[in-house]
């Protein structure tokens, strides 16, 4: 015999400014079965709570329908509040009278009937729900970290701090990223090599920690807590037991004129390099696509001068399966290049660099050893022309964002040189200067203040080269639009940050969201940054967005604390609200027919196939099973199944046909 | 009032350019990359970026001073203010636009006058004869000009290399150009 | 197909010398076209300055009229006048009432139909198939080509080259032997209209041109719009004047580099009519 209590909430004025409580209370106390229909102004309070607590005990209720908001807002609040009250959680429905109802219409009769319509069809509904269980799944507590730049350095390293195992995947041979690319920090001004090299070396030795260099996720299947994730370790060509890292080969190749990706194309490298000097690990890897070995078949002065024996030219691609329980996304940005703008030339110019070429030049390991110096022919430039903002906030060129860091490195730039070239003069054409974090804007006015940089404020119209120099047609907007040229010795584009190369590819493997520019989608905008739609799936660093490094470390953190919170429990609880395919004693077994349309239109790939078997193995019957792991309770297969042989739990055909009928009044 | 109808009393400038021109002045942040660029904007009282920033005050002072501007007639529609604004704002529309308020309105500057007397003479020269007749442009322009030895040394070379037609040629349809003429003007 | 062609009042006036190096062209080709009859002028820089409606209506005659003729492609060597066709036509599209308040004041039915090419569309697509083999006399001259600002702006209506650096007219020089030289001045405006009202405008700006050829190198500036031209050649003596130099460059209409390549003589293709000596040829 079902006994149903109703509760209707005023929600302050909320639903009683419209609706007449009292009125609908009264009239689905009137309903067979509800053995209990009250109102109270605030049902998601304390007091609001123990009334139904003490409701289910002094009622014997069987079923509870709290009419109030969206359950979207409060159905885990009074599901907890029933369990605790000693009714199953899933014998709870929330009836929404507020933005179904009184926020949407005026105060009328009419208004009140519609909430009586609305709680009516839930108390219908309740009468046929079954007190479903959580589901519980295991979690493999492991977490995988994609990208070893800074972020997913600091994620790694938090993770497996914790106590558990972090297998850490990086595309290029080092991990680093482009904070290893950098000569100074800003607002320190601290030598970013040395700050992060520690944390390199510290995650090659971790216990915990397992590193793939040279190595790309190649795909991902599963759930939260139970990832099968294949990483393809590229061949390396060598066998990094034997290699010393001593770095003879990388002297002898006579390949040696390879662009170096490392110096951004301001240096050489051979065919077998190790990217940069503080390499973690510390071992060469061959280029295929440049080595004369691979190319031609001819060569192999690597092999001969190794003291080691280390180098395997057949060596394959190594393909890995491995059961991870999070993965957390860190592969950061890239940023445009100078062939990107036609206006500046379209990389035609040489003295015409970006923000990281400039960092090369700035760096005391890079091709120049600290100096700045054109790349034309070496000198050094007397007269260097910044221009902040090109590429960024300009729908014209399809980047309407700001990338953030640029004002910050623009005068990091700029001072630089002003401390490496002393009688140089260096100007920067800004838009605005956004320096909001912790002394930055200090950090901007000591380089106009004290280094005496040139702040202009308009953006450039052209660049174009004459007689080696490069003439810089901008604007002083601040002296009403008057042109200013610059005849330039040098220019640095502050280009915008974009999703790096591959992004949008492994977003689809990894079922991850991103928006228009390839940027990995939060979870919320606001009060969910590191976590993704896709759950056991997080997010640290530049790879949601351009940001600076005290951000991405802050966010690698907040991620790693995501994946310890999620390896904290032992099984994972799911909301047991999934489609289940029905199943019956020998002969049926299932009034399925092992059509499978089922399984190709699940958005989750949650169908699998089951056999019955006789017992000597042979095949009776394929019918449909739902992975209720993977289920998201979408409905789909219910309403494509055409022999009606799957339902959906909490939201059974007999539930809906029940809402339905009580809303046309046949009861 | 509701928002809407609000925005319908705004009588700015930027109203009636947003309204005849579809370019939204508020859109423009002022990068000043059209100034950069403009050919003209050091012989101009206003470059392009100050013109729309006039415009975006909606302030009936920095309206006047924008129709009343030598800046709108120096501009030639090279259209370089366009194919670099980030905003992809039509300033040359813009531009179009301010300069016949500008004379309908009467508030066109002196400097402008010679640009002006130019412009009305070529005008003058097509509706009578549907074609450009270049001497009638030239000697119309002097008259209103009153820059009677302006170019006189051109003439002669002109002439001798076969540039300067002394007679116009009149199109069959120059009733039809009247008419043109008649039913755009306003 | 029937070809058009609308000469525009510059070349039936002060561009006679482009004028005929087209026509020269059409002859040693063996292509024919029709001018548009009863053409009118497109009303250049001074109708859209004065009058928004007028600007359209005059345009929209001349392609009523090549419409009714049965002409689908219109040449238009004249970039002003290319551009004033180009422009309206696009205007025209975009707003139908426009369009038929147009029509109603011209008094003619306008459906916009016809395809115009510019000079180096109509080259591209006429003459250079069988450039090569007519070219007699390659022209080895270091050139900067010169677009001038109607060819390529604004991008988004005309759709022809791309806006920076453009490369359509070095290619046509390049085919017939010229060295077309790295050119930042390609697209910066000559001073356009105000060469009679601002002459000192038109010196300013074009003598940058002509400085920046020179100082690179080049032995002929190439253009493709006779105001272009005009303000480059007819008004150096002024040029020179204003920045109290002799720049001696040539100024050639890239038909009449063509017309040389192929053989003809400098006074065919109008070159004997400019005003800075023609010394290469």
């Amino acid at each position: 015999m079902a006994r149903i209590g109703v509760f209707i909430c005023h929600c302050g004025e909320n639903i009683s400014a419209t609706v007449d409580c009292g009125k609908v209370a009264e009239s689905i106390g009137k309903l067979k079965h509800v053995v209990l229909s009250t109102d109270y102004k605030y049902m998601c309070s304390d007091p609001g709570q123990t009334l139904i607590k003490d409701a289910i005990k002094e009622h014997k209720l069987t079923g509870v329908v709290v009419s109030a908001c969206s359950p979207r807002m409060h159905e885990p609040t009074f599901r907890k509040a029933c369990a605790e009250g000693g009714l199953n959680p899933f014998l709870c429905e929330m009836a929404n009278l507020r933005e179904h109802c009184s926020w949407v219409h005026e105060k009328n009769d009419l208004t009140t009937e519609k909430a009586i319509d609305i709680v009516r069809t839930q108390v219908e509904k309740v009468k046929l729900n079954s007190a479903l269980q959580p589901i519980k799944v295991p979690v493999t507590k492991t977490a995988m970290v994609i990208g070893g730049g800074i972020a997913g350095i600091q994620s790694a390293l938090d993770i497996a701090n914790t106590g558990h195992k972090v297998i850490m995947v990086e595309r290029s041979p080092s991990i680093g990223g482009h904070m290893s690319q950098l000569s100074e920090t800003f607002p320190t001004l601290d030598c970013s090599q040395c700050i992060l090299t520690p944390r390199m070396v510290e995650v090659a030795q971790h216990p915990n920690i397992t590193l793939y260099t040279y190595a790309e996720v190649e795909s991902v299947e599963g759930f939260i807590g139970n990832f099968k994730v294949k990483i393809r370790k590229k061949a390396k060509s060598l066998d990094e037991k034997v290699c010393t890292g001593c770095g003879l080969c990388t002297t002898k190749c006579p390949q040696k004129k390879i662009p170096n990706e490392f110096e951004q194309g301001m240096g050489m490298r051979p065919a077998i390099y190790v990217p940069f000097p503080q390499a973690v690990p510390n071992r060469p890897v061959i280029d295929k696509e440049h080595c004369t070995y691979y190319l031609k078949g001819k060569c192999k002065i690597c092999e001969i001068v190794c003291p080691t024996k280390a180098i395997r030219f057949d060596q394959p691609d190594e393909i890995l399966e491995l059961e991870i329980g999070a993965i957390v996304v860190a592969t950061g940005f890239d940023i445009k290049h100078a062939d990107f703008f036609p206006e500046y030339g379209y990389g035609k110019y040489k003295d015409i660099i970006d923000g990281l070429q400039f960092e090369r030049l700035a760096s005391a390991s890079g091709p120049t050893s600290g100096e700045i110096r054109r790349p034309s022919d070496g000198e050094v430039p007397k007269n260097i022309v910044f221009i902040a903002c090109a590429g960024s906030r300009d729908p014209a060129k399809g980047i309407a964002y700001c990338s953030k860091i640029c004002c910050m490195y623009t005068a990091k730039h700029a001072m630089l040189y002003k401390h490496k070239v002393h009688d140089g003069r260096a100007h920067v054409f800004y838009m605005d200067i956004r320096s909001g974090g912790k002394n930055y804007d200090e950090f901007v006015r000591r380089a106009i203040e004290e280094d005496h940089v040139n702040y202009i404020r308009g953006r450039v119209s052209t660049v174009y080269e004459r007689d080696g120099k490069l003439i810089v047609k901008g604007v002083d907007t601040l002296l009403g639009g008057q042109p200013v040229e610059v005849v330039a010795d040098m220019v640095v584009l502050a280009t915008a940050g974009v999703a790096n190369a591959g992004a949008e590819e492994l977003a689809q493997k990894l079922h991850v969201s991103y928006d228009q520019h390839k940027f990995f989608a939060e979870a919320h905008p606001k009060l969910k940054p590191v976590e993704t739609n896709t759950a056991g799936i997080f997010l640290a660093g530049a790879c949601q967005n351009p940001k600076d490094i005290p951000d991405a470390v802050s966010q690698a953190s907040g991620s790693a604390v995501k994946v310890a919170a999620l390896f904290s429990q032992e099984m994972l609880t799911r909301e047991p609200l999934v489609a289940v395919v029905n199943r019956f004693c020998p002969p049926m077994y299932s009034t399925c027919v092992g059509c499978f349309m089922c399984q190709s239109v699940c958005p989750y790939q949650a169908i699998e196939r089951e056999d019955f078997k006789t017992r000597d193995g042979k095949i009776i019957k394929t019918v449909a099973k739902i992975n209720e792991g993977l289920c998201q309770g979408c409905g789909t297969c219910v309403a494509l199944c055409r022999s009606k042989s799957i339902d959906l739990l909490g939201y059974s055909n007999n539930q809906v046909h029940a809402e339905v009928m009580a809303l046309l009044n046949e009861y | 009032m509701s928002h809407s109808e609000h925005h319908n009393e705004r009588n700015s400038l930027a109203y009636s350019v947003e309204k005849n021109v579809e370019v939204i002045a508020q859109k423009c942040y002022q990068c000043g990359k059209c100034s950069a660029g403009c050919p003209v904007a050091d012989e101009m009282d206003f470059p392009p970026s100050m013109v729309m920033r006039l415009l975006q005050t909606e302030d009936p002072a920095n309206d006047e001073k924008i129709l009343r501007s030598h800046s709108i007639w120096l501009c030639v529609t090279c259209e370089m203010c366009l194919s670099r604004c980030p905003m992809e704002i039509d300033i040359p529309s813009v531009m179009d636009f301010l300069r016949q308020k500008s004379r309908s309105e009467n508030k066109v500057n002196k400097k402008a006058k010679n640009i002006i007397a130019f412009h009305k003479s070529f005008l003058n020269s097509i509706r009578f004869t549907g074609r450009l007749y270049e001497l009638g442009l030239i000697l119309d322009y002097k008259r209103q000009s009153l820059n009677l030895t302006q170019d006189i040394s051109l003439a002669p070379k002109m002439i001798s290399r076969g540039k300067l037609h002394l007679f116009p040629t009149m199109i069959k349809g120059t009733a039809q150009i009247a008419r043109i003429f008649k039913k755009t003007s306003n | 197909m029937k070809v058009g062609i609308y000469p525009g009042c510059s070349l039936t006036g002060s561009a006679r010398d482009y004028n005929e190096s087209v026509f020269a062209l059409a002859e040693a080709f063996g292509l024919e076209f029709t001018q548009v009859p009863d053409w009118n002028c497109c009303g250049a820089t001074a109708a859209h300055n004065l009058n928004k409606e007028l600007s359209l209506a005059l345009p929209a005659r001349i392609l009523a009229i090549a419409e009714k003729n049965g002409l689908e492609e219109i040449i238009v060597p004249c970039a002003a006048c290319y551009s004033r066709l180009v422009v309206t036509q696009h205007e025209l599209k975009k707003d139908p009432e426009l369009k038929n308040r147009i029509s109603e004041v011209i008094e003619m039915d306008y459906r916009g139909t016809s395809k115009i090419l510019n000079v180096i569309e109509w080259i591209d697509k006429y003459i250079i198939p069988k450039l090569e083999e007519k070219t007699v006399k390659p022209f080895n001259y270091k050139v900067a080509c010169y677009y001038g600002c109607l060819l390529v702006r604004p991008n988004k209506i005309l759709n022809y080259d791309r806006v920076e650096d453009p490369q359509s007219l070095d290619i046509v020089m390049n085919k017939i032997g010229a060295t077309p030289i790295d050119y930042p001045y390609k697209t910066e405006c000559c001073g356009a209209g105000l060469s009679i009202s601002r002459t000192d405008i038109v010196s300013k700006l074009s003598g940058k041109i002509i400085e920046d050829a020179e100082h690179r190198g080049a032995e002929a500036i190439v253009v493709a719009c006779p105001m272009c031209h005009s303000n480059l050649d007819m008004r150096r003596p002024d040029i020179n004047k204003y920045w109290k130099t002799e720049f001696k460059i040539p100024v050639i209409f890239v038909t009449q580099a063509i017309g040389l390549a192929i053989g003809l003589s400098p006074e065919k293709v109008g070159l004997k009519r400019h005003f800075v000596d023609v010394t290469i040829s």
